[in-house]
């Protein structure tokens, strides 16, 4: 029997080489210019969205399933309801905190600039982080929903990521413990500004310190609105360490049980979207 | 080999294709949100498993332009480095392909540990040019859960791929 080898022909090495050659070409271009091949992957992401949200649907459902089952039944009413109302008084609480500092900080400035209203889109997460090395998940909704690149995605708790890139009907999300994610924060309390840099680990780091920081383990970390790219006051996270290490930052947004999360749209436009041109229906 | 008609020809093609549909599941399956708790990190390469068992057993099946946008699929729904993904995917094929005669009609547990080999080098070679494109070392842990994870579940698809296997026209060579 003779067993067939691939490799044998010289025109099979040859197309094997041509598309090695491909592939080492499009990770260099792609490193090289990442918008270059941006255009295709969220034409990819487009066409496989209405697929993954198929089979994201069961699982997620057999996963709430299997959650339920585990519970007693009056424990759950119990528990379901202590929840919501959790998740209700938490927003107001961050609402409360944010509309303290701006009181503070406008008593400071004579002229005063009211805040844009904000426009929310609630996607569903059918994609997960794809691997040991990445951190960014696909949402199924796009431009047609009113997602645009460099907006800010949110759970109940806080913040999660921001979009990295759009198409029509799927974005993804670069999570703000992705290496590339690097976000302007402050402390909420003392006001001291700083970077939230992701390294892919779990817990991201904050950089760009000036030397003489007082930064203590439990102090709130926000987003501080600089740069326009996001919203100030968004919570972040509490620091929960300070040492060699650097000064880690344990976020409030669950990143691991992901099934719906919230895009927010504050009318801003920022750095990260200036070559973009206006493709889905504008907020305003 | 006597001529075929036409509903033949389709049957034939049909079952030539349910590995490649399948390859596309298992890329699509593996980005897919299963609720578990830090599963994402640490989940096998399926990908990988299927370019590895069917470059042993069924290159025909698995022509290289496949291989290639698999990969590229990967890359695209993961977020990855685009052509990352595709590029180590090549290598393993052609490596695996080149080395078929030692494999063929082995034990299973030969052919776990051949498997064994290539993930510790898809792996690492992953992790390197992880490394690379982002300017950055990042941490190998996740990578070599991972890579024991992608061990632990060989078997398992095994199954599964030998099943399509059963499934398909006679190799023409």
């Amino acid at each position: 029997m003779r067993i067939a080898a691939p490799l044998r022909t010289l025109a099979q090495r040859g197309a094997f080489l041509m598309l090695l050659l491909s592939a080492g070409a499009i990770m260099l271009f792609g490193k090289a210019d990442p918008e270059l091949f941006e255009r295709t992957r969220t034409q990819v992401t487009d066409l496989m969205a209405p697929v993954l949200t198929l089979l994201s649907q069961p699982i997620a459902t057999g996963a709430r399933v299997v959650a339920e089952a585990e519970s007693l039944v009056d424990l759950r009413e119990d528990n379901a309801r202590l929840r919501m109302e959790n998740a209700r008084l938490l927003e107001w609480q961050a609402t409360a905190r944010r509309l303290a500092v701006e009181n503070r900080e406008l008593r400071e400035l004579l002229a005063y600039r009211p805040d844009a209203r904000a426009r929310y889109v609630t996607a569903r997460v059918i994609g997960d982080k794809g691997g040991a090395f990445l951190r960014s998940i696909l949402i199924n909704e796009g431009t047609a929903a009113g997602i645009q690149k460099g907006q800010a995605a949110l759970t109940g708790e806080g913040l999660l990521g921001r979009v990295e890139s759009v198409g029509q009907h799927s974005a993804r999300v670069l999570l703000i413990t992705d290496l590339n994610s690097r976000i302007p924060v402050v402390v909420e309390s003392t006001r001291v500004r700083a970077i939230l840099a992701g390294d892919n680990s779990a817990l991201p780091r904050l950089e760009f310190l000036s030397a003489n920081s007082q930064l203590e383990v439990g102090q709130r970390i926000v987003t501080s609105g600089h740069g326009d790219a996001f919203p100030p006051g968004i919570p972040v996270g509490v620091i929960t360490s300070v040492g060699e290490t650097g000064v880690r930052v344990e976020a409030f947004a669950e990143s691991d049980r992901l099934e719906f999360l919230r895009v927010v749209d504050y009318g801003l436009r920022g750095i990260l979207s200036e070559a973009q041109p206006q493709t889905g229906p504008s907020p305003r | 080999m006597m001529k075929q008609t036409p509903l033949q020809k389709l049957d034939a093609f049909g079952r030539c294709a349910m590995p490649a549909l399948f390859a596309v599941l298992l890329v699509l399956l593996s980005v897919t949100p299963l609720q578990i708790p830090g599963y994402s990190t640490i989940a096998p390469s399926f990908l990988l498993m299927a370019v590895y068992y069917w470059a042993i057993y069924r290159p025909d099946v698995m022509p290289f332009i496949l291989v290639f946008a698999l990969g590229l699929l990967q890359d695209i729904l993961s977020g990855g480095p685009p052509g990352l993904n595709a590029w180590v995917l090549l290598i393993a094929f052609g490596l695996v392909v080149s080395q078929r005669r030692f494999f063929i009609g082995k034990s299973f547990p030969v052919i776990w540990w051949g498997f064994m080999l290539l993930a510790a080098g898809a792996g690492s070679l992953t992790w390197v040019l992880t490394a690379i494109l982002s300017d950055t070392v990042v941490a190998p842990l996740p990578g070599i859960f991972s890579f024991l994870m992608s061990i632990a579940v060989y078997p398992m698809l095994t199954l599964v791929f030998a099943a399509i296997h059963r499934l398909l026209p006679p190799s023409a060579a």
